[in-house]
């Protein structure tokens, strides 16, 4: 009974651990809501920024600044310091804080995605007479749909890991069994953490991989070996290389 | 679902407030410290690891793919996860948060140092080997240095990101200067003390990525004027 893996296997076998109110169905409901609005709003924000200063070739910096300035901000500092500003406590709050980490790969990789649109496309549609907008929308957009993609898929793995830690000032999610677990003694909640440790990383990994799978879908067969190129460019742009 | 509560109107609760620093400088220089230790001893820890790692991963090729596979699925896992697997063993305390923050910084640096490592020109290996370089000593002379730009970029990074990393450590009661923001949180919601952890936060990782991007100029001449 010592064992912690043991407890764990032990705590996550009873049904009522599932079903409670609080239990793992609820906190996977919470989680993934959580997180699915985080993303939205992210990609609201994010994208047709994103776009837009890639299509106009400017704000290279401020993509890098945005980039290198959330790395340094805590999650721990959003998450308790915006519920005491306007958005009051709750989930608003909670979603706000995880938005802010959705937004620089989003960003990154829409800007990337627009910039390394061929040139020659480019001038192509301006010579068949397609305006600023036409050009963003009707060429631009498509080639950086396989970025866009890339770009969604890190930022969605990045806020279901994020989302563990809203459990911080009580915000709900998966990561509220890890606390719980952690708020009981060591001996006796060690069971409980790894099990919430197990549900927080399974749910991370088996979202990267469904994402995955969807990526590949949305990519159009000739843009498919771009993927890579996309990951990497991406975090050049964040390393500033 | 957000309520509003009266005393976020109270002017008794300031965002930031020079009486608290004054009157708390021993907590907050303690919470400062321990930060700076942690993240330096783990950055400094994940550097020693993670050389010889990106060095495997460039030697021998079919040790490549295993490593970048490894750091990827464990930057996947969520940070407070690694907390839960590893605090029922390693118990409550700074080695907990280090082992943490280590395996993080670990992965960000392999990956730049491998890059690194990887972007020497084909060109210069072959005129180092005609040299009558060996493969130490084209390591030590040609390769290392010629790489030194990915792997400083990696230190900045796993610099920046360790100490954002480290107030997740209040989970295990050891978050440096998280400790202090989780504590305003606590207490009634004290915004000066929030804000006061978040701003050293955020000032340590700017002085720690200023003295590297230092570091890296002093130990890069060639690399300034010119085009670059």
């Amino acid at each position: 009974m010592s064992n912690p893996v043991g407890q764990a296997v032990l705590w996550l076998n009873d049904p009522l651990n599932w079903t409670n109110p609080g239990g793992v169905l609820d906190r996977l409901g919470e989680h993934l809501s959580i997180s699915a609005a985080a993303v939205l709003l992210g990609c609201l924000v994010a994208w047709p920024v994103g776009l837009w200063l890639g299509h106009s070739g400017r704000g290279g910096g401020l993509v890098l600044l945005v980039s290198n300035v959330t790395l340094a901000i805590p999650t721990l500092a959003l998450l308790t310091i915006l519920p005491l500003t306007f958005l009051g406590f709750g989930r608003s709050s909670v979603v706000v804080a995880l938005a802010v980490f959705a937004v620089p790969p989003l960003l990154a990789n829409a800007y990337t995605g627009v910039r390394q649109a061929d040139p020659e496309a480019r001038d192509a549609a301006r010579g068949m007479g397609l305006s600023g907008g036409q050009v963003l929308r009707r060429v631009e957009l498509p080639l950086a749909v396989p970025y866009l993609a890339a770009g969604f898929r890190t930022a969605t793995v990045q806020v279901v890991a994020t989302a563990a830690l809203a459990s911080f000032v009580n915000g709900g999610g998966l990561g509220q069994i890890i606390r719980a677990g952690f708020g009981l003694d060591i001996a006796a909640g060690g069971g409980q953490i790894i099990a919430g440790g197990l549900l927080v990383a399974g749910l991370a990994v088996l979202v990267e991989l469904a994402l995955a799978l969807v990526e590949r879908v949305v990519t159009p067969r000739p843009l498919r070996p771009a993927r890579r190129r996309a990951n990497r460019r991406a975090a050049d742009a964040v390393a500033g290389t | 679902m957000s309520f509003r509560l009266s005393y976020r109107a109270d002017p008794g609760n300031p965002w930031f407030s020079w009486q608290y620093v004054r009157d708390n400088s021993d907590t907050i220089l303690a919470a400062l410290r321990d930060h700076a230790s942690l993240t330096a001893r783990a950055v400094l820890i994940a550097a020693l690891v993670a050389l010889p790692l990106a060095v495997a991963a460039h030697w021998f090729r079919s040790l490549a793919g295993p490593i970048l596979a490894f750091t990827g699925v464990l930057y996947t896992i969520p940070s407070l996860a690694l907390f839960a697997f590893l605090a029922p063993y390693l118990g409550i305390g700074a080695i907990t948060v280090l082992s943490v923050v280590v395996l993080y910084a670990l992965l960000v640096i392999v990956r730049n140092a491998v890059a690194g490592l990887s972007q020497v020109p084909p060109e210069v290996r072959e005129a180092a080997e005609g040299m009558g370089y060996g493969r130490w000593g084209r390591l030590l002379r040609i390769e290392l240095p010629l790489a030194l730009p990915g792997i400083l970029t990696g230190l900045r990074l796993a610099t920046v990101s360790t100490v954002a990393l480290v107030t997740v450590g209040v989970v295990v009661g050891r978050g440096g200067l998280g400790q202090l923001i989780f504590a305003g949180f606590q207490n009634n919601f004290y915004k000066a003390e929030i804000m006061t952890g978040t701003l050293l936060c955020v000032l340590l990782a700017l002085v720690l990525d200023l003295i590297l991007a230092g570091v890296g100029r002093a130990i890069t001449p060639w690399l300034r004027g010119g085009a670059r």
